[in-house]
């Protein structure tokens, strides 16, 4: 069995492979097209089809403009679809910006985008040509959303999801900055806010029904729902029902950008903490991965095997993954170009990569 | 008329390689907007079109055109009138990264 770790930076893609996850081949920048337009752009979101193992790399040129690219051999050749594959219809002037999140259906071929400006996409041809989902585009609530520093977009889609009890393929998590939760039960005709209890340190109204600006929503293996915010971590079992509860005591900061559920335990959940907005350094200057097995009642420090030396690059959104494995591997990418992973159940660090440009997301699946 | 637009190395692969596209148009009186001549290249080259343009047809912030010697923003933008033998010439600007 061999993994492989995709690695999206502000100047490219990368790739590393690994039998055993421990001893890393590291290869890139990919040549996505044959000049090097596509090589200096940022990558902002990977997805690896769990159906078809198609990588799709949503990519942002600052000369160029956006665009979607995939590979069908993990990542040995890549492909651009000859016309834009993800636009906005000819009624909306507004233009597409770039990709912040790949997620895929049950259905075979299917992939959605969430992307800004603040909009959700659905391909059915496996993400070589998407169409807006228009309910959400038209809801009455968009003209509360606004973009937060890193723009206005929607960073978190789980298909299939609610609420920790049952799956549906109608049901659908979207999480937006800002903006907060939406959810639909009716395979997107209707969206309803589902941020209750979340709260909003930049609105005048402490806990609104809307607006939140939430950074990333993981689900763990009992369907739990977790939510890493602009101040405050949260979980539910029911957004929309029950809302949201507060577990960030015992965090250093409740700041931060990226959550990580374990794939299969309960109640695990990684953190990736961040001092607060103005300054976005990791607390006390050190590199550090918090931990809960409790749901969030309390929080550890797993920093075993990462620098004890000051350190200055913090996680991003997407910038933290697990490979799903039987005894997942668990990976983050800093913005300061470095990359680790942890194999042992996520208890101790060993670095994939350095020095590489600021990193933006990753991927990794067992191959 | 006709008119040829020039392209950059990075662009070239967006339109078979070539460094040059010569474009036959039809125009009543002679001229055409900058706009037309783009339209026209995009149906021949939607990639390409990609690259220059977002799809609300807006020409992308570090892409500049120039109409013979006169980068179109600084005449009248895509309204920039192209005649018979006009060059135009697509140049990325020196910014962004």
């Amino acid at each position: 069995m061999a993994f492989l770790l995709v690695i999206g930076t502000r100047k490219g893609l990368f790739t590393a492979t690994s039998d055993d996850r421990r001893i890393w081949r590291l290869s890139g920048p990919h040549r996505l097209d044959s000049e090097d337009y596509a090589n200096m752009a940022g990558v902002y979101a990977i997805g690896v089809d769990p159906h078809t193992r198609r990588i799709l790399v949503g990519t942002e040129s600052s000369h160029f403009g956006p665009s979607v690219w995939f590979s069908d051999d993990l990542g040995g050749s890549w492909h651009e679809p000859q016309r834009a594959p993800i636009a906005f219809p000819d009624d909306i002037d507004d233009s597409f910006t770039r990709v912040w999140q790949f997620a895929f259906g049950d259905e075979p071929g299917t992939v959605y985008a969430g992307v800004e400006p603040t909009a959700l996409f659905r391909s059915t041809d496996g993400g070589e040509s998407f169409k807006l989902v228009r309910a959400l585009w038209d809801h009455p609530h968009r003209s509360d959303w606004f973009p937060g520093a890193g723009g206005a977009a929607i960073h978190t889609v789980l298909p299939g999801r609610v609420a920790a009890e049952g799956t549906d393929p109608r049901s659908m998590t979207v999480a937006m900055s800002t903006g907060g939760v939406y959810q639909t039960r009716d395979s997107g005709a209707t969206w309803a806010p589902a941020s209750t209890g979340i709260r909003a340190t930049f609105l005048p109204e402490e806990y609104p029904e809307h607006g939140q600006c939430v950074h990333k929503v993981a689900v763990a293996s009992d369907g739990v729902f977790y939510a890493q915010n602009h101040h405050g971590v949260y979980r539910s079992e029911d957004p929309a029902a029950s809302g949201w509860t507060s577990i960030a005591d015992g965090l250093p900061v409740d700041f931060g950008f990226a959550m990580v559920a374990h794939p299969h335990t309960p109640g695990t959940v990684l953190n990736f903490p961040v001092i607060s907005e103005a300054c976005h350094l990791p607390p006390d200057h050190r590199l550090q991965v918090q931990r809960t097995d409790d749901g969030g009642a309390t929080w550890r420090p797993v920093n075993k095997g990462l620098p004890q030396d000051p350190y200055y690059g913090i996680v991003l959104r997407d910038g933290a993954c697990t490979d799903g494995a039987d005894v997942p591997g668990f990976y983050f990418g800093t913005r300061t170009g470095d990359v680790y992973v942890a194999t042992d159940d996520g208890e101790e660090w060993t670095q994939v990569a350095a020095h590489l440009p600021d990193v933006l997301c990753v991927r990794a699946v067992e191959v | 008329m006709n008119v040829t637009v020039f392209l950059p190395q990075v662009l070239r692969p967006d339109c078979g390689g070539a460094a040059r596209v010569a474009i036959p148009l039809a125009a009543a009186d002679g001229r055409m907007p900058l706009r037309d001549v783009l339209d026209e290249l995009a149906l021949r080259h939607p990639r390409l079109d990609q690259r220059l343009r977002d799809e609300q047809g807006r020409l992308r912030r570090y892409v500049n055109v120039f109409v013979d010697d006169d980068e179109c923003r600084a005449v009248a933008g895509l309204d920039t009138p192209v005649a018979d033998g006009t060059e135009i010439r697509v140049l990325p600007s020196v910014a962004g990264g």
